[in-house]
């Protein structure tokens, strides 16, 4: 049957985390560090609220762009928190997670050809989507000297002139590293040099322990050429619920929301419910999470490092990306021999792209108990091999 | 005031008061000599009043019944309540007491192996008190939640996928 696929289909490469994914499920006992979602349940005055709304029989759809309330409250927390001024009427659009917005501006804006610079380790979506767009990949590669930060100089070198979008997410999946403002200047004295749409994947802004994030779209010249997008998933506990959304100019959004009426509809009434009471009344609990995931980042770093692996300090997101070189082994073998030897899961770091090769991703959000097993044991496994 | 950092390592202390120093460095990013201080600091003046441990008696074969005893008094010339409650906190089986606002002035939470253990200190030891006008006792049937840690259910958290991008 496979003739009747798209040839972009049938090339598809599947997510280089399904293999370990399906060899981790065949064992018992074992302890994973590879869950990229928090390990709290959604805030339950957030739950709450979708159930009242359920029981007040709010299961109808929303307007195509997401609840205007939402929206507004969106708005409200963009400009009080991050200095970003958008109007809710047509500069924002509610999607079903961060995800659906990164496929919805790939789709939006590439044609067949349009190249996308994308950074090499970076979440594994952003070439599927932009290949299922029509676009030519460029990864850029991102640098462990660099502490994973993209130079413009690497920017340059994966440059071509058929280059539309620059894809940027910081803090980052998979390092947890992240960009200051005077990173990110350079970066943006590019993409208005070059022409480039820059989509800048927020989702993780939230998680961030000791600096304070700065949004690509207050950079000077950047708001009309950035599309930003974020979610409830990650600082909200919120992965199922399904809720993102993007901000960007009119003319953008509308495209966007043209295919998403097509498509999607609307997101969850429900979800969009507990996501306005998250904005709303949910930001102690967002706090209390991210206080946790700083004691246990702390505690997973020194972890490695007295290991005897090289491990740059992340200050985002909630992953470390240890360097694995000195074992020998290759990220894939370091996976899979850990996981048959000593039954704990990791991703190889390839499985964010090539130049992921020599690290593994290991997620923090686990209690401490297991985060303080699964170490243990990693570190017998590496002793054996250094 | 307490800076940040303080109130930060109290919260790790109050989550798990059997980490060293050098754990609390580690997940604090403050310097282990710095938390030893501060600790014998609060110790001394008595901001750590105790390290305590919450047992689940539940899941124990070990009969123990905590009761809350509501108790109504005539407050006393000169010292209010403050006097009653120093000769009610003297008794080894009241585990805690407190003044309330409401209905009854003073409540305190009693411990015994069995009902009938409770329900005999209440009658010959709290009620022939003269100071007191009358009591009321609840038992504690089942704890669902103390100290903020939940005690039936959190086995049946939902299962998360081993792994996801």
């Amino acid at each position: 049957m496979k003739q009747y696929l798209t040839p972009t289909a049938r090339n598809l490469k599947p997510s280089g985390i399904r293999r370990f994914f399906d060899l981790a499920a065949t064992m018992e006992d074992v302890i994973s560090l590879g869950v990229g979602e928090p390990d709290f349940s959604t805030p339950w005055v957030m739950t709450e609220a979708a159930i009242f709304s359920l029981e007040k029989g709010q299961t109808m759809y929303t307007s195509n762009a997401g609840n205007i309330e939402l929206r507004r409250e969106i708005c409200k927390y963009m400009a009080k928190h991050q200095g970003l001024t958008y109007n809710p009427d047509n500069e924002i659009l509610i999607t079903v997670g961060a995800s659906e917005a990164i496929d919805l501006a790939m789709r939006a804006l590439i044609s067949p050809g349009d190249g996308v610079l994308i950074p090499d380790p970076s979440y594994v979506s952003y070439a599927a989507c932009a290949e299922l767009a029509g676009a030519e990949v460029h990864y850029v590669h991102l640098r462990a000297e660099h502490e994973f930060r993209l130079q413009v100089e690497d920017l340059q070198s994966a440059y071509t002139p058929n280059c539309k979008v620059l894809i940027l997410s910081y803090p980052n999946n998979p390092t947890g590293a992240i960009m200051t403002r005077e990173d990110l200047l350079p970066i943006a004295r590019f993409a208005s040099e070059h022409d480039l749409i820059v989509i800048s994947d927020e989702i993780y802004a939230d998680l961030s322990y000791g600096y304070e994030p700065t949004p690509f779209a207050t950079l000077p010249y950047m708001w009309n050429r950035t599309l930003h997008v974020s979610g409830f998933s990650k600082a909200y506990a919120m992965t199922g619920w399904r809720i993102g959304y993007v901000a960007g100019h009119s003319d953008l959004l509308n495209a966007m929301l043209k295919i998403h009426q097509y498509t999607i509809m609307c997101a969850p009434i429900m979800a969009q419910v507990a996501a306005l009471e998250g904005l709303r009344s949910g930001e102690s609990a967002k706090k209390e999470m991210v206080m946790e995931y700083d004691r246990r980042r702390r505690i997973v770093v020194n972890g490695f490092r007295e290991m005897g692996l090289t491990c740059f300090e992340p200050l985002g997101a909630f992953y470390v990306f240890p360097d694995i070189t000195v074992t020998g082994l290759s990220s894939e073998q370091f996976a899979e021999e850990l996981l048959k030897e000593e039954k704990v899961a990791v991703v190889p770091g390839t499985a964010f792209g090539p130049c992921g090769e020599g690290h593994i991703r290991c997620s923090y959000a686990y209690s401490t108990q297991q985060l303080n097993e699964a170490l243990s044991r990693i570190a017998n496994f590496v002793k054996k091999r250094i | 005031m307490l800076s940040e950092e303080d109130q930060r390592l109290l919260h790790i202390l109050s989550l798990d008061s059997r980490l060293t120093a050098e754990d609390l460095a580690i997940q604090t990013g403050l310097s282990a000599d710095y938390i030893k201080k501060k600790i014998k600091q609060w110790e001394d003046d008595k901001v750590i009043v105790k390290y305590g441990t919450l047992i689940n008696y539940d899941r124990l074969d070990e009969d123990k019944v905590t009761a809350f005893i509501d108790v109504k008094v005539h407050p006393q010339r000169g010292s209010g309540y403050d006097n009653i409650a120093q000769r009610f906190r003297k008794f080894p089986e009241i585990k805690s007491v407190y003044l309330m606002s409401g209905d009854f002035d003073l409540c305190m939470i009693i411990e015994g192996n069995n009902m009938h253990d409770i329900a005999q200190f209440v009658s010959d030891k709290l009620s022939p008190l003269d100071v007191i006008e009358s009591t009321q006792t609840r038992f504690i049937l089942r704890r669902y939640k103390q100290d903020g840690i939940e005690f039936h259910g959190e086995e049946e958290r939902p299962q998360r996928l081993m792994m996801t991008p």
